[in-house]
């Protein structure tokens, strides 16, 4: 790492520790019923607007089966809302492009995809998708699933706060005043900076640029039915053409991807992501992406220790989740910029490090920093290409993911999810002194650590479950881009992203194939499903297990969830079930690739 | 059952109301300010000549070959490179024997058309894909490696080229973000204009 990058990153993370207080105190705001904030005046008549027309009554509060079912209801509403408007998006206004509906399928991986946070996307967006797909089937989801993962964190965190009580807060003030006072503000903002920065926002038809120096190309050539004709040796038959125009994409992206940036959803515009210049043009636009990916699962760390009291245990909780994250950037910028000995070998600048997939203006930093991020939070937003990473570098993201997603992680999804590991922490702390595990005074028992259990269990299943289905299947193996262990580490890298809602892929791998093949679009589609709701159910569960409790006062034997000692089993019990699960499978894909690259191996 | 039917009431309203709120009155009112505010970037940074046509965006990256002109990086765009249509990287990965192949091309032509020895390094961004393939920008190196072909091609000194390529080269964000990069398009479209 050069010394530039070192300050950039030192950067990153003091900004990040600066605005987690500030944001952490607003959230406590946002996420009151009661509670006061500064855009009370302008917003205020919206919210009231809202419950009145969904003939909602603020105040009532549900307890843990009443805040799931809601959170379902509302999940499945937006599933089919979705579908439809993605099925038939040639009879809907805003299809300058005069794009076709899309396959059942596809339409179903994406409804899913975009409802549970993950945004995986099977299509390339400016070949497929209309604005008006674009920014009402996609982009409502984009705040929603969002909120949908603050308000779960919200009522978690309520289930350890509050004691001898039954109520988790209600869903549907959660969802409204955290899209509305949280989100929306935010975005507006953040877009305006982003078009300054040169993103588009526009409702324009595709722009078509004459070349500055036309070029000779040479192209298949085509029979009659569209299909490339073949000479007599069975070789495809080529015609010269000359490439004198260039297609420009436009459409209302910077509105889109401030909150799929900001509510950690991730699914670009275009089909190269956050790595088109369109979408992230400058390295100021990336810096500003990368913090608001983090931007709110680190103030969510804030948000638990004022309420459960305890600031202290929100630090370590926000200090695991950093040195993990530390830990990842690390080690990726580092193989990174020593490349690919193979590509060095032929006359390649050892020093310029693995530029494969990446762009110039970020350079190998801010690439491997963006990987990493991407994946600790479930954003899956990616501004290089993972699947040409370098064994090692590709390996980061994706134990990044397989961990859980708990560095920081996906807006309320991170907190939650590190809020399991916590009670598994506690409990592992209590097995080891023979005492019965306390968390925040209250007890953990046998029910709680199953519920903790199940969530990651489920998680191990779908991901490893779908690979090795998809890994002995003929539809499997069709996908592939690379052959060899990199084959298996697209397949793996599929299911640990569907299954993680993350969203980032190896994208060589074709989910959505020419010849109609569901079995991708369906199965990643269950694992998004299984992914979110199945993890979801045991943890709201869990919630309503720890409401109930009643809290015992602190004694001299009472574990401490704040400080060093905390955070290092904390980080410890995530490391360790990662590993426990995934390094079999890692060591077929990465690892033994990390080693075949230095042996010079190709396939 | 009267619980049930005001909880699906309240998602299929909530929906409908956040798709006029988020889908509707948010892009609009994004849309609004920025085209009052910032209307050329918020159009695509279009790069527009005397008569009124549109030549490129100073974004996005353009295939240049000929002798005349810096080159671009390479580009997995499309099945030609630098289709706008299609944004995408090669996605092959580090054992690939089809990237492979295509750097140990890349690397023969880029020596033999900039004249560099078959030892020379040459710049990783000369011979690799970008994510976008439409990456609109090169290394300085990998420019100032070109500049002694342009200033012969085109007449001009290699003082003069050099000049260009620092025009057309960003500095990194606020000193520190990013690296610097020249943009191809913007530099090439200089070299026309300082004939």
């Amino acid at each position: 790492m050069h010394s530039t990058d070192w300050l950039q990153f030192a950067l990153f993370i003091g900004l990040l520790a600066l605005i987690t207080k500030p944001l952490g105190i607003y959230l406590t705001q946002v996420l009151d019923v009661n509670g006061k904030t500064w855009l009370d005046p302008a917003i205020g008549p919206l919210e009231r607007l809202t419950y009145a027309l969904m003939g909602l009554d603020r105040r009532k509060e549900q307890d843990w089966k009443q805040y799931t079912l809601a959170m379902l209801l509302f999940s499945l509403v937006g599933i089919v809302f979705t579908y439809l408007i993605l099925r038939y998006q040639h009879l809907l206004p805003l299809n300058p492009q005069n794009l076709p509906g899309l396959s059942d399928h596809l339409a179903f991986n994406t409804a899913v995809s975009f409802t549970t946070n993950t945004n995986w996307q099977s299509y390339g967006g400016e070949s497929t998708m209309s604005y008006f797909s674009q920014m009402v089937g996609l982009t409502i989801h984009n705040f929603t699933s969002a909120a949908v993962g603050i308000s779960i964190a919200a009522a978690l965190v309520r289930g350890i706060a509050r004691a001898s009580a039954t109520t988790l807060g209600n869903f549907w003030v959660d969802l409204v005043r955290t899209t509305y006072y949280l989100l929306l503000p935010i975005c507006f903002v953040f877009a305006l900076f982003l078009v300054s920065q040169g993103i588009v926002q526009n409702f324009k038809s595709y722009d078509t640029a004459k070349l500055v120096e036309p070029q000779a190309v040479q192209v298949a050539k085509m029979d009659a039915s569209n299909q490339p004709l073949v000479d007599a040796a069975g070789k495809p038959v080529m015609e010269d053409k000359i490439v004198s125009e260039q297609t420009i994409v436009q459409g209302p992206m910077a509105s889109q991807i401030a909150i799929k940036m900001l509510g950690t959803n991730g699914g670009g515009y275009v089909n190269a992501n956050a790595a088109h210049p369109f979408e992230n043009p400058t390295p100021l636009s990336n810096f500003v992406q990368m913090l608001s990916i983090f931007a709110i699962g680190s103030a969510l760390t804030y948000y638990l220790g004022r309420m459960v009291k305890n600031q202290g245990h929100g630090w370590a909780v926000w200090a695991a989740m950093m040195l993990l994250f530390v830990g990842g950037v690390l080690v990726c910028a580092h193989f990174e910029a020593a490349g690919n000995p193979i590509h060095q070998a032929l006359g390649v600048a050892t020093a310029d490090g693995n530029m494969e997939g990446k762009e110039v203006r970020f350079g190998i930093f801010n690439s491997s920093l963006f990987a990493t991020i991407t994946t600790a939070a479930s954003c899956g937003a990616v501004n290089s290409m993972h699947d040409s990473f370098t064994a090692i570098g590709g390996l980061v993201p994706l134990f990044m993911i397989e961990m859980g997603e708990v560095v920081i992680g996906g807006v309320g999804a991170g907190l939650y999810g590190m809020l399991v590991f916590v009670v598994l922490a506690v409990f592992i702390a209590g097995l080891m002194v023979g005492r019965t595990p306390e968390y925040l005074g209250k007890k953990i028992q046998a029910y709680d650590v199953k519920m903790a259990m199940l969530s990651l269990l489920v998680l191990c299943m779908s991901i490893l479950g779908f690979t090795a289905w998809a890994c002995v299947s003929d539809w499997g193996l069709a996908g592939l881009n690379n052959a060899g262990p990199h084959g298996f580490s697209e397949i793996l890298y599929a299911y640990s992203s569907a299954t993680g809602n993350n969203g980032s892929a190896f994208a060589g791998l074709t989910a959505n194939p020419a010849n109609g093949d569901p079995h991708y679009n369906v199965t990643l589609g269950l694992a998004m499903l299984i992914g979110r709701f199945l993890m979801i159910v045991p943890i709201m569960a869990l919630a309503g297990s720890l409401v109930k409790k009643k809290v015992s006062p602190p004694s001299a034997g009472t574990f401490p969830v704040s400080g060093a000692t905390f955070t290092l089993l904390l980080i410890g019990t995530v490391v360790l079930i990662g590993a426990l699960n995934f390094l079999p499978a890692l060591a077929l894909g990465p690892i033994v690739e990390h080693f075949l690259t230095a042996g010079g191996k190709l396939f | 059952m009267k619980a049930l039917f005001s909880e699906i009431r309240g998602a299929v309203v909530s929906t409908l109301v956040f798709a006029v709120v988020l889908c509707g009155f948010y892009p609009v009112a994004v849309w609004g300010v920025s085209q009052l505010a910032f209307k050329h970037k918020a159009d695509g940074s279009l790069i527009v000549d005397k008569d009124g046509t549109v030549r490129g965006s100073s974004l996005l990256g353009q295939a240049f070959t000929g002798e005349k002109y810096f080159h671009s990086r390479p580009s997995a765009a499309g099945v030609n490179g630098y289709d706008g249509a299609s944004s995408s990287g090669s996605n092959l990965g580090p054992t690939s024997q089809k990237l492979n192949d295509a750097i140990k091309d890349r690397i023969a032509a880029y020596r033999s058309v900039e004249g560099l020895n078959d030892k020379d390094a040459v710049p990783a961004d000369a011979v690799t894909a970008s994510g976008s393939g439409l990456d609109p920008h090169i290394s300085v190196k990998n420019a100032e490696l070109q500049a002694g072909r342009i200033a012969k091609a085109r007449n001009l000194s290699v003082e003069k080229v050099k000049e260009l390529i620092a025009a057309s080269t960003s500095k990194p964000d606020l000193g520190i973000l990013g690296d610097a990069s020249v943009n191809v398009l913007e530099l090439n479209l200089a070299l026309d204009a300082a004939k």
